[in-house]
Order: C-alpha cells, then sequence, then structure tokens
C-alpha cells in the first residue's frame, strides 16, 4: 500500500528534484483529454443511472415474487460475470446492430454496468421501509407520483446516495469495460495509462500517480475525520 | 405503495432484456457457429469448443487456474492474520488501519499494477537497491511470480475486509467462554474463531479467485506480451485475430467455471455455516 508512493521516484536511479514530468503531464493534451471524458461520463452516467436505478428499483420492489426473481438475477449477471465477458458481450450487441464505437457506446456501457449496484444498493433499504407511509401519503390524498417523491425517495436516500457513489467509482476506475466498447480517439484516463504502460514507462505516468495518490489521500483523511466527529457526536 | 408502481420496473425490464440478456445470447450463439465465406451464412458447429480443447489452449486455462490459485491462496495466508490484528486494535486505529489497507482501492488499478513495473523492472527500484549491497540484478519482470504478486497486491483488500467484518461480528464472550472452559489459544482458533469467520473466508476466496481468473490486465503489463491466462486470450480473440467465433467459446467457458465456482461455494457456505451457527447461536 505504502509501496504506491513509490512510484513518485522515477524507476532506480534518482538523479536530483525536478518537476519537469509535471509540466509535461500537465501539457500533455492527450491525458487531459482522458481526464475529461473520465469525468464527464462518470458523471452523466452516475446521474442518468442514479436516476433509471432508484424508479427501477421502486418498481422491481411490488414485482411478484417470480418476475422480481427473473429481473434480481438477470441484474446480477454484469455484477457476478467477469469484466471481460460483459465487455465483450457488450461489444457485440454494438457491432451487430452497427452502431458506431465512440463516447456513446463508452457512456451506454458506463450506465449499463452501473444500474445493477444501484438497484443493489437500494433494495435492501425498499425491503425496511414501512409500506404504510406511502400508503397513508396517498389516503391523505397524494398522488402515487407525490407518495414516491415526498415519501419513498426521503426514506431511501442514503441508499441512493451509496449507489450513486458506486456508481461513481466504478466509471471513473473501470477500464476493461471501456477498453472494448470505445472508439474515435475517445480514451480514458484507464486506457491512456495502459497503452502508456505498454509503449513503456514514462515518467509522466509516475507524476500522474503521485498526484491521485495525494488526492486520494486527502479526500480520505478528510473523509475519516468528518466521520470520527460524527461518532464523537452521536 | 401503490401496486401501480410497479409499472417503473418495465421499462428497465426491455433494458436489461436489450443489454444483458441479448449480448449474452449472442455469445452463445457465436460459440456454436461457424463462419462462412457469405457474411450472412452460418452454420452450428461444436468445432469452437474442440478447439478450446486443443492442448495449447488447454494449458493456458490450467495456467490461468494454478495462478489463480496461488493468488488467493497467498491472499488468504496474508489477509486473515493482518485482519485478525486489525481487529485486536482500538476502534479508532482500526478505522485508520483499513483505511490505509484500502486506500490503494481507490487509486486507478492500472496505476497500481503499473507502480509493480516500476519496482520489479530490470533498472528499477527493487534493483537498484539491490545493487546497493552488490546483490542482484534479478529478473522479475515477466515472470509467474511479478503477476502473482501483482494479483495479490491488487486483490487482498477484497479477502481483509470479509475477513474483518466477520471476525468483527463473533462475540468476545464465545472467545472468553471457550477460554473459561480451557481451551488452548490453538483450540479457541480452530473450534471457535475458524468456523465462525468462515462466511467471510469464502466471500473472500469468491472476490479473489474470481477477478484473479478472469483479469488481461495484469498479466498483459506484468507478464508480457507473451504471457497467457485466460483473459488475455479472450481478448486476442476478439481485438487481434478477429476470431469472434472461438473468443466466445473462452468466454462461455469462463461464464460456465465462474457460475460453477459461485455455486460450489454458496453451498460450502450455507452447508457450513447454517450447521455449525446453529451450534453456537441456537436461535
Amino acid at each position: 500500500m505504502i509501496f504506491s508512493f513509490n512510484t513518485s521516484r522515477s524507476s532506480g536511479h534518482w538523479a536530483g528534484f525536478s518537476l519537469i514530468w509535471y509540466q509535461e503531464l500537465f501539457q500533455d493534451s492527450r491525458m487531459q483529454t482522458a481526464i475529461a471524458y473520465t469525468l464527464v461520463i462518470a458523471v452523466i452516467s452516475t446521474v442518468i443511472s442514479t436516476i433509471i436505478g432508484t424508479f427501477s428499483a421502486i418498481g422491481i420492489h411490488k414485482l411478484s415474487t417470480k418476475m422480481k426473481a427473473y429481473v434480481l438475477n438477470v441484474n446480477y449477471l454484469p455484477v457476478i460475470s467477469p469484466e471481460i465477458v460483459t465487455a465483450i458481450a457488450l461489444m457485440m450487441l454494438f457491432r451487430s446492430l452497427r452502431i458506431n464505437f465512440g463516447f456513446g457506446t463508452m457512456l451506454l456501457a458506463h450506465i449499463m454496468f452501473s444500474i445493477p449496484y444501484v438497484i443493489i444498493a437500494l433494495l435492501p433499504r425498499l425491503r425496511v421501509m414501512n409500506p404504510n407511509m406511502a400508503e397513508a401519503a396517498m389516503d391523505l390524498g397524494a398522488t402515487p407520483m407525490q407518495a414516491i417523491f415526498k415519501v419513498v425517495i426521503p426514506e431511501i436516500f442514503p441508499g441512493i446516495i451509496a449507489g450513486a457513489l458506486m456508481a461513481f467509482t466504478m466509471s471513473l476506475d473501470d477500464f476493461v469495460i471501456s477498453y472494448f466498447n470505445t472508439g474515435n480517439g475517445v480514451t480514458n484516463l484507464s486506457i491512456e495509462i495502459y497503452s502508456m504502460a505498454r509503449r513503456g514507462i514514462r515518467p509522466t505516468v509516475n507524476a500522474l500517480a503521485t498526484i491521485m495518490v495525494t488526492i486520494v489521500f486527502i479526500v480520505v483523511i478528510i473523509g475519516n475525520n468528518l466521520s470520527i466527529k460524527r461518532k464523537i457526536k452521536n | 405503495m401503490h401496486e401501480s408502481t410497479k409499472r417503473f420496473s418495465y421499462p428497465y425490464i426491455v433494458w436489461i432484456s436489450i443489454i444483458i440478456v441479448i449480448p449474452m445470447i449472442l455469445i452463445f450463439f457465436y460459440s456454436v457457429i461457424e463462419s462462412s465465406n457469405n457474411q450472412m451464412a452460418f452454420r452450428f458447429t461444436l468445432e469452437n469448443y474442440q478447439t478450446v480443447l486443443e492442448p495449447l489452449y488447454l494449458r493456458v486455462l490450467w495456467h490461468s487456474f494454478i495462478i489463480a490459485f496461488s493468488s488467493t491462496v497467498i491472499c488468504l495466508i496474508i489477509g486473515y492474520p493482518v485482519a485478525w490484528i486489525i481487529s485486536r486494535f482500538s476502534v479508532k486505529k482500526q478505522s485508520t488501519l483499513l483505511i490505509l489497507f484500502i486506500m490503494p482501492m481507490w487509486i486507478n488499478m492500472l496505476l497500481r499494477t503499473y507502480a509493480w513495473i516500476t519496482i520489479l523492472e530490470r533498472n528499477g527500484v527493487l534493483n537498484s537497491f539491490l545493487a546497493l549491497f552488490n546483490l542482484g540484478p534479478l529478473d522479475l519482470m515477466y515472470t509467474d511470480f511479478a503477476v502473482i504478486l501483482g494479483m495479490v497486491y491488487n486483490f487482498l483488500p477484497f479477502m481483509i475486509l470479509p475477513i474483518y467484518t466477520a471476525i468483527l461480528k463473533v462475540d468476545q464472550s464465545l472467545i472468553d467462554a471457550a477460554r473459561d472452559l480451557g481451551a488452548s489459544d490453538k483450540k479457541v482458533f480452530t473450534r471457535v474463531m475458524l468456523p465462525l469467520t468462515i462466511p467471510g473466508i469464502i466471500t473472500g476466496i469468491t472476490m479473489v479467485f474470481l477477478p484473479a481468473m478472469s483479469t488481461f490486465v495484469i498479466p498483459q503489463l506484468l507478464g508480457g506480451g507473451q504471457y497467457m491466462m485466460i483473459g488475455n486470450l479472450i481478448e486476442r480473440q476478439f481485438l487481434l485475430t478477429g476470431n469472434w467465433y472461438l473468443g466466445s467459446a473462452f468466454s462461455m467457458i469462463l461464464m460456465v467455471f465462474i457460475l460453477i465456482s459461485i455455486w460450489i461455494m454458496k453451498k460450502f457456505d450455507s452447508d457450513d455455516v447454517t450447521q455449525k451457527g446453529k451450534g453456537v447461536f441456537p436461535k
């Protein structure tokens, strides 16, 4: 774990301190587009899959037992199957439909593998929710839509956040599925690093790794402090 | 909630049918057909599966299994004691330690694997270090060792977390009771701790073995271009040679393999735990 900090040192010899690789990284336009694509796709796919996932989960929760079992089993497929199988399955679908590979296919693929996680995060919440609350709201004159927005969604909100976070991190980190379902020069961070690593060691990757480790470290420390404070408060 | 809300699931049912079910059927379909020169014509055949059974490919399958299996065993050997040690600390230290172990998971997996190249390569960190003592250089890159190391490093958190959770769930009074009744440390571990943490161990094994079996990134980067595991085979069939039929057959084999292991582990899990669990917690 601490080894990842080793990456800040360019391999082996230490020829003195310099920021030249950082400079190069920030001037590397390919890297910048890749980072931009990664973020854009992660944000869009998270928003879409959270919305679709939430409504689908509410619907699935109400399905008959048999239908529910079928939907959930299919829903689990992308979760349990190896990424590479999901990736080539999608690729074959897109190819068969003659869809041009690029931003669209990559986004669709990310939405596809994110929704199951949102649903899995939400269903337990829906199960423990008191069903009488929505009923009561509707008895008091709320439309089903109002009942969902005013009662159900606030009730399961922590699950929605958990699902969205999961979708977001999965999308940020994804390599295999993006790798098979992209084209037209659209890449994300993982694909860019992969091609760099195959071309040979590039010190810019070390610089990038250092930056990412630092960001993660700061986020983790802040998050940890917050959660400890919350624990103390409670 | 009103019954009518179930219609919210209908669009999703259509969506999963298109984007999950149909592609899976496509893989199966491609694995049992053979193309001819005519684009639309095809005939059913088991030839793709026969090709899979050729010694060359069988060796790759066996090799994948061995590598994944060794990585899982090493993860378990390291992961269990680590989870145990973490669980012995005070609550505040526990969360810090856990975060230290989980943190690498938030860093892009490719970067993590890439970091090992920097360490293991011929002019890398490790060999420079050894050179200080006039040792080496060792050729560590592009070996089974490098691949297993990469896997253990990448998947270890998946082993530690479930075991840690299982250890936390064990009621301390059970251990105290066993001690009071005269059990030695070893007995406490084999008769109380181990059986109660089996669900965690099983989850950990599943979560390490399955990705280790199917990854193609780690063998590609740390094993080199010629290194073959089943994931690399599939990747090659689709992106390099363009033989979708054979690639699909490999995918089907991988899928069946994974479903069987999940099934075995589930069975193992429910058999073992419910019975032993009943003995300990007569609820």
